[in-house]
């Protein structure tokens, strides 16, 4: 129906029910109704990346799923990435390596690089340059975020602590 | 940007499915898989369906099952699902070279395999998977399945032969010879754009000679397909760069170039030719 409907998911280990209209995003949702507004939306047709959250543990578009669809999801945001007051260690290498600008995009590429990296951690440095083309950043040139995501692969693969 | 008002149906099952695309087909019924192509034309309005048969609850669907002969691909197997080989003949190793040129990571997360056949995209890397290799598409509908061949199956830009109350239900691909080469090369500006051109090329070496040569041109034309004028200055010669230019320059002889705003036909033809000539030579490696 195009009348709304209730949905339930997990974002960041928190349960939440939603009454959405079938059309609306999961960005959308993701901000609005579950007052979430660290994921970011840039373009709303899938090409900026700046949307980018893990679905189940894959990086996916969130302009690009109606919330409909993500009934029984566990949904990872932004704000799900630091471990109380310890930043994750992609935090932490965005900060080291000036790997943003205006933080705009920063959440998109985060949720990106996140996911990846969990899927494939072992992934070389063209991997990193073709997942990192995925999303648009206007300040930094990228360099800076690929040095920054391959800190983060080798702080990742060696643990906490 | 926001889509329009649309009824959300969440079959279970295949039959569901049919009967509510049957149901609804004269209310511009939609199948949603992945969603990457038609979620952003409905942001942008340029897709309206009063009705979204939403198949991603329907178990079985993601399945890519190896038969002796064929891949057979379910609606619902996402690309990313290709990004290691699925079988250990060059089948498998060219769809997972060609998957990574479709989009970026996170939308081949979602995006599918037949979603990409059914959407129809001049420029669509399965598509010209689809037509070099002369894949068959299963549709279903509540009146039955049937199998609709490559070269009948993509009738023009974003258009195919299925049948509004037709949903794609899987895609075959036949396995290929061991000693089969092939090469893919296309040309987009950025990584992830749409190419302005594409080649696939499949060719078994015998004595020395090119035998059953494959040519495949995408984004290009406005469908996919594959080029006899180019097979046929393969067929029975000795595989050398000469060739592989000669092949590439009588490829795009024959194909009749689409204009648009980003590429003239005469700039496309020029492209399709390298794309051929590299993809031949791809295969020599």
């Amino acid at each position: 129906m195009t009348a709304p409907r209730e949905v339930s998911f997990t974002v960041n280990g928190e349960a939440h029910t939603v009454r959405v209209e079938p059309r609306k995003t999961l960005a959308d949702t993701i901000r609005e109704d579950c007052g979430l507004t660290g994921t970011h939306l840039g373009c709303e047709h899938g090409v900026c990346g700046a949307c980018t959250i893990l679905l189940d543990g894959a990086p996916v578009r969130s302009c690009l799923m109606f919330a409909a669809q993500a009934e029984g999801a566990a949904i990872r945001t932004v704000e799900g990435l630091a471990d109380g007051e310890t930043l994750h260690p992609l935090q932490r290498a965005f900060i080291d390596r000036h790997a943003l600008q205006c933080g705009f995009c920063t959440p998109g590429f985060l949720m990106l690089a996140a996911g990846v990296l969990e899927r494939e951690p072992d992934i070389d440095e063209d991997g990193l340059r073709e997942v990192l083309s995925s999303n648009l950043c206007r300040c930094t040139g990228y360099l800076n975020i690929l040095d920054a995501v391959k800190d983060a692969r080798a702080a990742m693969k060696a643990g906490p602590g | 940007m926001k889509p329009a008002p649309f009824t959300h149906h969440l079959p279970g099952t295949v039959d569901e499915a049919a009967a509510l695309l049957a149901a609804h087909a004269a209310e511009d019924a939609r199948i949603l898989a992945g969603g990457q192509s038609l979620v952003p034309a409905m942001a942008f309005r340029l897709a309206r369906p009063g009705h979204l048969i939403d198949i991603n609850r329907v178990s079985g669907l993601e399945e890519i099952a190896l038969n002796a002969d064929s891949l057979s691909i379910g609606a619902l197997a996402r690309h990313c699902a290709f990004h290691c080989p699925v079988e250990g003949g060059p089948l498998g190793a060219l769809l997972a070279a060609v998957v990574r040129h479709i989009g970026h990571y996170p939308i081949r997360m979602r995006g599918t395999f037949c979603g990409s056949l059914a959407h129809a995209d001049p420029a669509s890397e399965w598509c010209l998977v689809a037509a070099t290799l002369d894949a068959t598409m299963g549709a279903r509908s509540v009146r039955g399945e049937r199998e609709i061949a490559a070269a009948e199956f993509f009738e023009w830009a974003m258009t195919t032969a299925l049948a509004e109350d037709e949903l794609l239900i899987r895609a075959e691909l036949p396995r290929l010879a061991p000693d089969t080469r092939w090469g893919f090369c296309e040309f987009a500006r950025r990584a992830g754009d749409f190419a302005l051109a594409m080649a696939l090329a499949l060719y078994r070496i015998e004595d020395g000679v090119v035998v059953e040569p494959r040519v495949g041109l995408g984004g290009v034309e406005a469908i996919p397909r594959r080029v006899p004028e180019g097979e046929a200055v393969l067929a029975g010669r000795a595989p050398d760069p000469a060739l592989f230019r000669e092949a590439g320059a009588a490829v795009a002889e024959a194909a009749d170039a689409m204009s648009d705003s980003h590429a003239s036909a005469g700039y496309r033809s020029g492209i399709a030719a390298v794309m051929v000539e590299r993809a031949l030579a791809d295969a020599a490696r």
